[in-house]
Order: structure tokens, then C-alpha cells, then sequence
């Protein structure tokens, strides 16, 4: 198929990943992949950045698609249930609001700045290295390590998940999509029906073991 | 002389399972898959040919093939 340039989206993502080695002020950047699928999804009413903006699920399906890193199996039946996939969305939210609150304690004077990236919100690594000074408040630097671990944690969960089961097996539990589609869902109301009948799908009838 | 009732294959996407991420739209070869506001997927008949390359890349799982008769 003809690739488009939406296609490479997923060297941004890589290099968003690549640029927070050095100034953890590149953080911010990824506020787009926040708000954009966002916009979309209630502007829109559509999953467009899923579908094709979305670099960090081109990233998954390359690395585990042509580069093999995935076994391709199917994913467990509880990963994509409901409870599981609202339970990490609602999960995440929390650990966001959590690393907004440590921002303003930063902001307000009452903590110091953690120049530490922390992954899967346990374990705290130095990362001072991509620390230069004292250009911008301490809040602005506190937010950026604090977004950038967010990123990272996603993105080797996302890798975990890769290798186990499907490449793109994030993007079954990833809040982000998790959100946009319940968006959708708000946006269209009643108007979609989830169960399919005979009259619309003339195979279903068959294919249902 | 055709004696055998032809069957075809086609792809049936789960939709209460759908997350709507697009994959199976990106790998159809005859651009058969689309989605529906956001919410799931959806596979034209007319043009789906059964490869079943959609099923293999969902990262849910959540589409069968199957054989229906013509
Ligand atoms: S589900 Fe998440 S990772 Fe997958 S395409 Fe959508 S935003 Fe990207
Ligand atoms: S089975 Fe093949 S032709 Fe049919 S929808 Fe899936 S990818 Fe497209
Ligand atoms: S790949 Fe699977 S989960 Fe994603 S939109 Fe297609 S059918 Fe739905």
C-alpha cells in the first residue's frame, strides 16, 4: 500500500524518546499526543489519531511486525475486557493527577525538584544528566520528568505486552484509545448498535460457533 | 458442472471486543475495513476476499474468518 506521510509518524515517537535523554524539557512535546487524539475524538467524533496519527502504535507494529519482536499470539481474554481496560484508564488518570500534584508541590516551594524519571510508577532512576539548570522554574522541569515517565512506562509496557502477545496489544488497554473510543461512544449516542443482526452482517448467522 | 454448493470466506469482526484502533484497516489489501464513528470496525462484504490478514494483525483478536456459502 502507498505510504503516506502520517506513515513515519512513528520516527517522532521515537524521537521524542531519544530527545529526553538529553534535555528532559522535550517532555512537553508529548502533551500533543495528549491533547491531539483528544480534539480529534470530540471534535471529530472519530478515532483518526488511533487509525493513523498514532506514532507510538506504528512504532509497536514495526518492531513487532516486520522486525518479529512479537510472538503474535492472542492476547488473554481479561485484556480486553472492560473491567480491565476502564480499570487502567481509571488507574492511569490517577497516577496523572498524582505527578500534577507533585508538580504544584514543586511549584508551591514545598518539595524539591526530583531530577528522577520513575518507571511503571515504582522504580525511580537518576536522570539528572538531561537536567540544565535553572532556565525555567523548577515546576516546568518537575512536570517534564514527571510526563516523561509516563511516557516511558507506557512505552515498555507496551513493549512487554508486544513480545507476549500482539505488536500493537497496547493499543488494546491504552488509556488514551480507551478514552478517544469512549469518547465516540458518548458522542454517537444510541445511535451505533454493538450487536450485529442478520440484516446488516448476512454472514453472522453462520460464523457464530 | 459445479456439483458442490460454493463456499466463500469472509471476515467477521467482534465488535463488543473492538477497540477501534485501526490496525485491520491499515493491513486489508482490498481496503474492505473501515470504522464506524470511532467504535468499531466494520468489514464490507462486497469487497473482502477472506485473506484473513486483518484477523492476524487485531491486536484484540476479535476477528474470525469464516466459511459462509455463496
Ligand atoms: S490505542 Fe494508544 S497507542 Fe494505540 S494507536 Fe491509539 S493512542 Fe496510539
Ligand atoms: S479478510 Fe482480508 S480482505 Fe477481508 S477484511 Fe480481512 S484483510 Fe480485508
Ligand atoms: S484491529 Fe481488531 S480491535 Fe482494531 S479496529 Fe480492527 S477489529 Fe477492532
Amino acid at each position: 500500500m502507498k505510504k503516506r506521510w502520517y506513515d513515519y509518524l512513528w520516527i517522532v515517537s521515537l524521537l521524542y524518546l531519544f530527545l529526553g535523554l538529553f534535555n528532559i524539557l522535550f517532555a512537553w512535546l508529548g502533551l500533543l499526543c495528549f491533547f491531539t487524539p483528544l480534539i480529534i475524538a470530540v471534535v471529530g467524533g472519530s478515532k483518526a489519531y488511533c487509525n493513523r496519527y498514532c506514532g507510538r502504535g506504528q512504532f509497536f507494529a514495526l518492531l513487532g511486525g516486520r522486525f518479529g519482536f512479537s510472538r503474535k499470539k492472542d492476547p488473554p481474554r481479561f485484556l480486553k475486557s472492560r473491567w480491565f481496560r476502564y480499570g487502567f484508564l481509571t488507574f492511569f488518570l490517577t497516577m496523572f493527577i498524582v505527578m500534577l500534584w507533585n508538580t504544584w508541590l514543586v511549584l508551591s516551594g514545598i518539595r524539591e525538584l526530583s531530577k528522577t524519571v520513575t518507571l511503571l510508577w515504582t522504580f525511580r532512576l537518576p536522570w539528572h544528566w538531561a537536567y540544565h539548570g535553572s532556565a525555567v522554574a523548577p515546576w516546568v522541569a518537575q512536570f517534564a520528568f514527571g510526563f516523561y515517565s509516563v511516557m516511558l512506562t507506557s512505552t515498555i509496557l507496551g513493549i512487554f505486552t508486544m513480545v507476549l502477545f500482539k505488536p500493537r496489544s497496547w493499543c488494546v488497554y491504552c488509556p488514551m484509545g480507551t478514552m478517544t473510543q469512549l469518547i465516540c461512544k458518548a458522542r454517537s449516542g444510541n445511535n451505533v448498535s454493538l450487536s450485529q443482526n442478520y440484516k446488516e452482517n448476512p454472514y453472522i448467522m453462520q460464523s457464530e460457533q | 458442472m459445479q456439483t458442490v454448493a460454493k463456499r466463500v470466506r469472509k471476515a467477521t469482526v467482534g465488535r463488543e471486543y473492538c477497540v477501534a484502533c485501526g490496525c485491520c484497516v491499515k493491513v486489508c489489501p482490498k481496503s474492505a475495513v473501515h470504522i464506524v464513528k470511532g467504535i468499531f470496525a466494520e468489514v464490507d462484504f462486497e469487497k473482502c476476499i477472506g485473506c484473513g490478514k486483518c484477523a492476524r494483525e487485531c491486536p484484540a483478536s476479535v476477528i474470525a474468518i469464516s466459511e459462509v456459502p455463496l
